[in-house]
């Protein structure tokens, strides 16, 4: 199982990454592909759309189902990725260099909320019994 | 406790990702539902549908049994071997369960169930047996596994899998079966391929399909089987249809034989109702993918999609829907997707057949 130990991440499967500017790229997780199986849709939030945190505000869907992905923090979208909308098979090759988009957190702080690698690698183990 | 068929311990060893398909641990997948999918139009694939239930119906009645029992009629089958494909409907008219149906000899007809209604099927059947005093013994095929050999090279794969059964695959026809010794070989499928459905003693099956991957069939996952069943048109029980939709609803017309006098369990509620709304293929003309459910929304009225995937042949978002009648193929209409109201076009399917996009 992939969890690369310099993310961090949020119980619903997403990694979040803390740019040296104090930015936030984010992701679903190799845990939350690998699940999902073969994805054939993406569909980002617009830049300038402001989020709280845990809202709604991406779509993957795989052959199988349909999923959500939550904001991991409140915050303003300041990029999306229009490589992984157009080829949504990118996030199942490698789900940690296929990022979905950046977030300019409201509070720097919030991030220390989430989980870390160790912290989330329990939490996959634990769904997995 | 999930029910296991003969080859679980093969999909185990196969690296399978295991759900639970009810009440069956099944697998869903051995890496890429896509290449599987690719695979089964291209080239061979293996299905393992050992969940689904084999029945034998036997004595002298069978036939006058199954005239009254399902919607179809079985006096198509004068052959041994030829099958049929049916539905077994409720007093009201609805489905109780879609079903083949193989004649063997005018004393012995076996049919194949779903493996959801398996119990519900043959708890129906015995009360009829009994009902109308018809005096069959019907027995459940549990020590059978079924296989299900699909694809263009399937013919290639099964004889050489299979010595001596090249004689067979050569005359025979689609929807048609041979015995082979203590196998059951039919050339039938839910993928819209050419291929074989094959039924081998449980404790066989292990061995019969490494023989057939060695042959260069690839095993798949039920994930590709639903791709596949879908872009070939082909409803599925309690998606498409369930025992509260009539099949003339359900894209199952050609399947109901209203032409005959045979009184069949749910004929009169067929026949006295109004049929309102159509099953039709739709193709998705913006982003996103359908799914079962979603609402419908056309100028005569709602429908609802039944069943809706993204095709991996046309690399678009197709659906089966249940809309209201005077809805044409080549009309638009909108599909409500989350927030959204995108739009489809209305097809005739089947979607994809033998490889071919058909749309």
């Amino acid at each position: 199982m992939s969890i690369p130990a310099d993310l961090k991440y949020t119980p619903s499967h997403e990694w979040v990454r803390v740019e040296a500017d104090g930015t936030l790229t984010v992701g679903i997780t190799h845990h939350a592909q690998d699940l999902l199986g073969d994805m054939v849709f993406i569909e980002n939030p617009a830049a300038g759309r402001t989020l709280a945190k845990g809202e709604e505000c991406a779509v993957v869907e795989s052959v199988k189902a349909a999923s959500d992905v939550y904001a991991p923090v409140a915050g303003e979208v300041i990029a999306a990725n229009g490589d992984v909308e157009a080829s949504p098979e990118s996030v199942n090759k490698d789900a940690y260099a296929a990022w979905m988009f950046k977030i300019k957190p409201a509070n720097a702080d919030d991030v220390n909320e989430l989980l870390d690698a160790a912290a989330y690698q329990k939490l996959v183990e634990s769904e997995a019994h | 406790m999930l029910k296991q068929t003969p080859l679980h311990a093969t999909h185990r060893e196969l690296g399978a990702k295991m759900v639970d398909f009810g009440g069956w641990d099944m697998p869903v997948n051995y890496g890429s539902q896509i290449a599987e999918h690719h695979t089964v139009r291209s080239g061979c694939g293996l299905f393992d549908v050992s969940h689904m239930l084999p029945l034998d119906i036997k004595g002298a009645n069978v036939r006058a049994f199954l005239r009254q029992l399902v919607a179809n009629n079985v006096d198509k089958l004068q052959v041994s071997g030829k099958a049929l494909y049916s539905c077994m409907l409720n007093e009201a008219g609805g489905v109780i369960d879609d079903l083949i149906i193989y004649f063997m000899d005018e004393t012995w007809f076996r049919l194949v169930v779903n493996a959801g209604t398996a119990e519900k099927d043959l708890a129906w059947m015995e009360k009829m047996n009994a009902d109308w005093g018809m005096g069959l013994t019907l027995t459940p095929r549990r020590d059978l596994a079924m296989i299900a050999i699909q694809g263009p090279n399937a013919t290639q794969a099964l004889n050489e899998a299979l010595p001596g059964v090249d004689q067979i695959t050569a005359s025979l026809k689609p929807f048609n079966a041979a015995a082979m010794g203590e196998m059951f070989i039919a050339r039938t499928g839910y993928t819209g391929e050419d291929g074989f459905e094959v039924m081998v003693l449980a404790k066989s099956a292990p061995f019969f399909w490494k023989a057939l991957m060695e042959a260069g069939g690839k095993p798949i996952g039920l994930g590709a089987r639903d791709t596949l069943r879908l872009e070939a048109g082909m409803n599925l029980y309690g998606q498409d249809m369930d025992e509260t939709t009539s099949p003339l609803e359900s894209g199952l017309a050609w399947t109901v034989d209203l032409k005959t006098e045979r009184d069949f369990v749910g004929r009169k509620a067929l026949e006295s109702s109004e049929v309102t709304r159509q099953l039709t293929g739709l193709v998705l003309l913006d982003k996103g993918v359908l799914r079962s459910h979603q609402k419908v929304h056309t100028k005569n009225g709602e429908g609802e999609i039944t069943s809706g995937t993204f095709s991996p042949t046309m690399q678009q978002s197709i659906a089966l829907a249940r809309i209201p009648l005077g809805i044409a193929p080549g009309e638009e209409v909108e599909v409500e997707i989350r927030d959204k109201k995108l739009k489809a076009k209305v097809v005739k399917y089947p979607f994809v057949r033998n490889g071919k996009v058909l749309i």
